[in-house]
């Protein structure tokens, strides 16, 4: 293909956050609910100089699953960001989002599956996927930057305009390993 | 600590004072008694009951007050459901929404499940843990007059949220059932602010 921007690829491999806001902000996301991942920090980032959306920082997980369902209920779309470690904390209310219909989107950044130094991180990370697709939401995953920005663009048409609930797992490979 | 509970508050007609002149105020309601309550005073297009998602209440009326501002919102639950959120209050109080308030109906007790007692029987204060995350005002009312005073209150305008405790007797009155079908009250929320369903 002669595309006429054939830095498109690097620039996705080097700037994936920037593309994921990017895409969020074209979905008309108005809230954003985090608990802190080093993967995730550009992200937070961006939405917390972004005076348009309304950012909260959550003590755990479930509460972003919450906050999303009210958010829809007043008219607008939330997009919640976690690790691997805090699905476990939302199983039960996501009976909330998959009982009422709710676009749900999350953005999970894996930990526990690549090059991951603490061992503590492994069991969740194993039980991530099985856990979300148990309760009844749809995971996708990527494993790299072009395919996560693909992948997030496609989640977001389907949880928004399909009231569909969707899980993204980032890859930890993508991320990159932890310095210690 | 003490067990006592001085409280004979009947929690229906507290309810019933709290949501007399509720205008435009939106509410959610937290599993269990606390929806039925809230659908004992009155069906409405601007409730939401839940019948599960326990600890969700208050913070599903943080996102619906951050998406409308404009109206007021208010949090209806009980001491269980309040408790198993407590890391919500902070959440709130960091969040700082303006017109958001939580209304525990508090008696003391798991009435769902046996009346086994629960934390605020035994010395655990949410007011004190509320305004300790920052929020603007709390208190705890004990009888009807106070109820309909807390109804002015919370009728008006606050500079952050607001978290009030109204101690009641620990009885469970007959049920009054919403309907469990959350996609249908979603939408019905949803189009009494004017959003048409997908």
């Amino acid at each position: 293909m002669h595309s006429p921007q054939p830095n498109h690829d690097t620039r996705a491999s080097d700037d994936w956050p920037s593309e994921l806001y990017r895409i969020l902000k074209a979905a008309d996301v108005r809230q954003m609910s985090y608990v802190p991942d080093a993967g995730h920090s550009q992200l937070i980032r961006m939405f917390s100089a972004d005076r348009d959306v309304t950012t909260n920082v959550l003590t755990t997980e479930e509460e972003g699953i919450a906050i999303a369902a009210g958010a829809w209920l007043g008219g607008q779309r939330s997009v919640l960001l976690m690790q691997s470690s805090g699905v476990g904390n939302c199983i039960n209310m996501l009976s909330l989002s998959a009982i009422g219909r709710f676009p749900l989107l999350m953005l999970v950044t894996m930990r526990g599956e690549w090059a991951e130094f603490n061992p503590w991180q492994v069991p969740m990370s194993r039980a991530t996927q099985p856990s979300l697709e148990a309760i009844g939401l749809k995971v996708m995953r990527a494993e790299t930057a072009e395919d996560l920005v693909e992948t997030v663009e496609s989640a977001a048409s389907l949880a928004y305009e399909s009231d569909q609930q969707i899980a993204v797992l980032i890859g930890q490979r993508l991320i990159g390993k932890k310095k210690w | 600590m003490s067990m006592s509970n001085p409280s004979q508050l009947d929690r229906r007609a507290a309810v019933a004072a709290l949501l007399k002149d509720r205008r435009n105020t939106l509410v959610v309601s937290g599993l269990g008694s606390p929806t039925y309550d809230l659908h004992a005073a009155g069906d409405h297009d601007g409730n939401f009951y839940l019948w599960g998602a326990m600890g969700g209440a208050a913070l599903i009326g943080l996102g619906l007050a951050q998406a409308q501002p404009s109206r007021r919102v208010l949090a209806l639950t009980g001491d269980g459901e309040q408790l198993m959120g407590l890391g919500g209050i902070a959440t709130i109080g960091v969040a700082r929404p303006r017109n958001l308030d939580i209304v525990v109906i508090d008696n003391q007790h798991f009435g769902e499940t046996g009346m086994q007692a629960s934390h605020t029987g035994r010395g655990v204060d949410l007011t004190a843990i509320a305004m300790a995350c920052g929020f603007v005002a709390a208190a705890i009312v004990r009888t009807l007059e106070e109820v309909q005073g807390l109804a002015k209150q919370i009728a008006e305008p606050a500079d952050g949220p607001r978290l009030f405790v109204v101690k009641v007797l620990a009885e469970n009155p007959p049920r009054s059932l919403p309907s469990r079908d959350a996609v249908f009250i979603k939408n019905r929320f949803r189009a009494h602010l004017g959003f048409a369903a997908a």
